[in-house]
């Protein structure tokens, strides 16, 4: 096998590649996105796609591309490091993006505080919290919802479904909005049967789908009929759930299309509300508020449509519930109230609101939940 | 290395060509985004700092034979070691405790993967495997640590270790926006090139690479080496953790698994192994992954599409290496003569 080529090798290889690149750089017609109007920036940690986390966000960003004079670009898979401050500017230098929305809880402190200062002109919306006046700049701001109260919804479907009276929750990280959670879809589901109990096992990973099959096949061996769960993507938990033959509340999106039969409801963030909301603020030149919260009431969370296999009485008792969270005062945490290590938690009489913000420091399970935080 | 670099992009071209994306808008894109504006440049380098010295961690050991692919288990250590010193003594000067950071990061990266090189020399445990599993243990323990013994209770909904001080940040190198890590990687890549080529330790490692029974016969002190050289490569992977808290994160937490460990072993086989190759290739990499989101937001493609790209290239060069002196045209005295 013999090849002639009657250039230098190395002469040949830099010509080409110069020539290719001057080509690319010279010929290409670099479209201008920057539309008159308003650019919106999304910015998710993981797949758009998940069954979870970044898709409610997703969809939430679709709603926003709906509107007229907006113009919405998307980054998905940015990790919380450098990677993030340069997409947000990356956003802002090549697409004039004026409004962010980067998702993730990670993003803030320190990536968006880095980020921020350097842009006045654009403001920086953050999902999860911890915004304060004092603290942060002006053009920042966080929101998020109060999505335990779906939790608690969740829980009682699963306490009128289920027939071990054990129900079972795959957790991520025993951080506070997780354990709010685990302790809602219990209480829930004591309201329905106080005899109920529920096994709660973390992976220590936001988004490990071996884990969180290993623990679902787990929580089904040990008997648990009904499984929900708050890691960001929970595909993996509901398919292995319902192939088990277990009752699914869904979290974060609508898990229904993966087990339709099985799928009871879940709760849903309604991040289309929000976001069109605050589109349409920007537009109007009115500033958003920095620190925005609201639960089901709010219209900051949904529940998933009522799956077939719920019975007459579980649909009777969901809704009687939902329609006393919407009148607004539900308090889901309240005494008398115990951990599952003894400790009191609130007397009788006593009681929290969803936007008591000891709620923001949980550190405990309750009684009646098998596991442990640390 | 060029004409497998060269082959890799124009199979991915066909790639893009066969999803109905057009190759010349993505390159000219890459080279918008990652190269084409001081922004972009900005963002290239700000990328490269951390995969320069984890190439390194990888280059080093391959001198000797060993394919060490755990890199990333050094990274989070460092960079949970960095944070717990921050913590043990918040009250010291900066500058002291910048380098007892560094310090502390480069001694557990050092032990870390320095081990691997002694149970390869020790047990003849394969030190890939060995390397690759390690890196589970090492983002294990630094789950627990974080979220354990190092938390910040103030750190409520993503654990971290206590917030650095002030005078234990890092900043950006005058008159850029981008942080002191790249002069740390590109020092570290030019002193690993000059002990590798230009002392007789390098010159040692070198022969273990090249026939480990010569080196024996030597009487070379091959084990020592050995854990030398792997330990120099684990400081180096450290020193990335610490270079992440001290200028990027502000604290210890979870965000320290980036990955950075698994790009550094692709940027040192396409550097093939070459301590200052690190750094050009580094460059053209991190321009990749700059690029990955406006190729993302103007053509569509999905955010995996860098990872496709970076695959084509490694395979590409991969191929060559076994095709190496295999055909006519690959010999290396048919391309020396003129």
């Amino acid at each position: 096998m013999t090849v002639r080529i009657p250039l230098h090798r190395r002469t040949f290889l830099k010509a080409a590649g110069a020539s290719a690149l001057g080509v690319a750089a010279s010929a290409l017609p670099f479209s201008a996105a920057r539309a008159s109007g308003l650019t919106v920036g999304f910015i998710y940690v993981g797949p758009k796609d998940d069954y979870g986390y970044n898709q409610a966000h997703a969809e939430g960003a679709a709603a926003v591309k709906a509107m007229s004079g907006v113009t919405v670009v998307e980054e998905e898979n940015v990790p919380e490091t450098v990677d993030v401050q340069k997409s947000m500017e990356s956003m802002i230098n090549f697409d004039g993006a004026a409004l962010l929305f980067p998702t993730s809880f990670g993003y803030f402190d320190p990536h968006i505080l880095a980020v921020a200062p350097k842009y006045k002109d654009v403001r920086f919306e953050h999902c999860g919290g911890l915004w304060s006046a004092d603290k942060h700049p002006a053009n920042t701001g966080s929101y998020f919802g109060y999505i335990g109260m779906g939790q608690y919804l969740n829980g009682i479907a699963a306490g009128h479904m289920t027939k071990s009276k054990k129900i079972g929750f795959v957790a991520a990280k025993p951080i506070p909005q997780v354990l709010l959670n685990i302790n809602s879809f219990l209480l829930g589901a004591r309201a329905v049967d106080p005899a109920i109990t529920c096994r709660v096992i973390f992976t220590g990973e936001w988004s490990m789908a071996v884990k969180e099959a290993e623990a679902t096949n787990a929580l089904a061996d040990q008997g648990v009929d009904v499984v929900t769960c708050h890691v960001d993507g929970p595909k993996v938990v509901m398919e292995t759930a319902a192939g088990r033959g277990a009752y699914l509340c869904g979290y974060h999106a609508n898990q229904a299309p993966l087990a339709p039969e099985k799928y009871l409801t879940g709760a849903e963030w309604n991040w289309a509300e929000v976001y069109t909301g605050m589109v349409k603020q920007a537009l109007a030149g009115e500033t958003i508020g920095n620190f925005v919260r609201g639960g089901l009431a709010e219209g900051f969370v949904k529940m998933s449509p009522l799956g077939p296999a719920m019975t007459d009485a579980a649909r009777k008792q969901f809704a009687a519930t939902h329609a006393e969270i919407m009148k607004g005062g539900f308090a889901v945490i309240k005494g008398p109230l115990k951990s599952n290590a003894g400790k009191v938690i609130a007397t009788a009489g006593q009681s929290f609101q969803e936007s008591d913000v000891a709620l923001e420091r949980m550190d405990y399970l309750v009684e009646g939940v098998l596991g442990a935080t640390s | 290395m060029t004409a497998a670099l060269c082959v890799g992009l124009a199979a991915f071209s066909l790639f893009l060509a066969t999803i109905g994306k057009s190759p010349v808008e993505f390159y000219g894109l890459v080279y918008k985004a990652g190269f084409g504006t001081s922004f972009s440049w900005a963002n290239t380098l700000s990328r490269t700092a951390p995969l320069l010295l984890a190439a390194l961690c990888v280059a080093l050991p391959a001198r000797l034979g060993l394919i060490v692919i755990g890199g990333e288990g050094a990274i989070v250590l460092g960079g949970v070691a960095a944070g717990a010193v921050a913590m043990a003594a918040p009250g010291l000067p900066g500058g002291v405790g910048i380098a007892l950071m560094a310090a502390a990061a480069a001694l557990i990266g050092g032990a870390w993967i320095g081990a691997i090189g002694l149970l390869r020399y020790k047990r003849g445990v394969n030190e890939t495997i060995a390397s690759l599993l390690m890196a589970y243990i090492a983002l294990a323990l630094m789950n627990h640590l974080v979220e354990g013994p190092l938390r910040d209770p103030a750190s409520l909904n993503k654990p971290s270790t206590a917030p650095l001080p002030e005078g234990f940040r890092i900043g950006d190198l005058p008159g850029l926006d981008v942080h002191w890590g790249l002069a740390v990687g590109v020092l570290g890549c030019v002193i690993a090139w000059a002990l590798m080529e230009r002392t007789r330790w390098g010159f040692a490692a070198r022969i273990i690479g090249g026939n480990l029974r010569a080196a024996q016969v030597q009487g070379l002190p091959v084990g020592r080496l050995l854990f030398c050289w792997t330990a120099l490569g684990g400081a180096f992977a450290g020193l990335a953790g610490m270079m992440e808290v001290a200028a990027v994160h502000g604290s210890a937490n979870a965000s320290l698994a980036a990955g950075y460990g698994y790009t550094g072993i692709l940027v040192a086989f396409l550097a093939r192994q070459n301590m200052l190759a690190i750094i050009p290739v580094a460059i053209l990499l991190a321009g990749f992954e700059a690029a990955n989101g406006l190729t993302q937001r103007r053509m569509d493609l999905p955010d995996a599409t860098v990872l496709v790209l970076q695959g084509f290239v490694f395979i590409a060069i991969l191929a060559s290496e076994t095709f190496y002196g295999r055909f006519k045209m690959f010999q290396p005295d048919r391309w020396s003569r003129s």
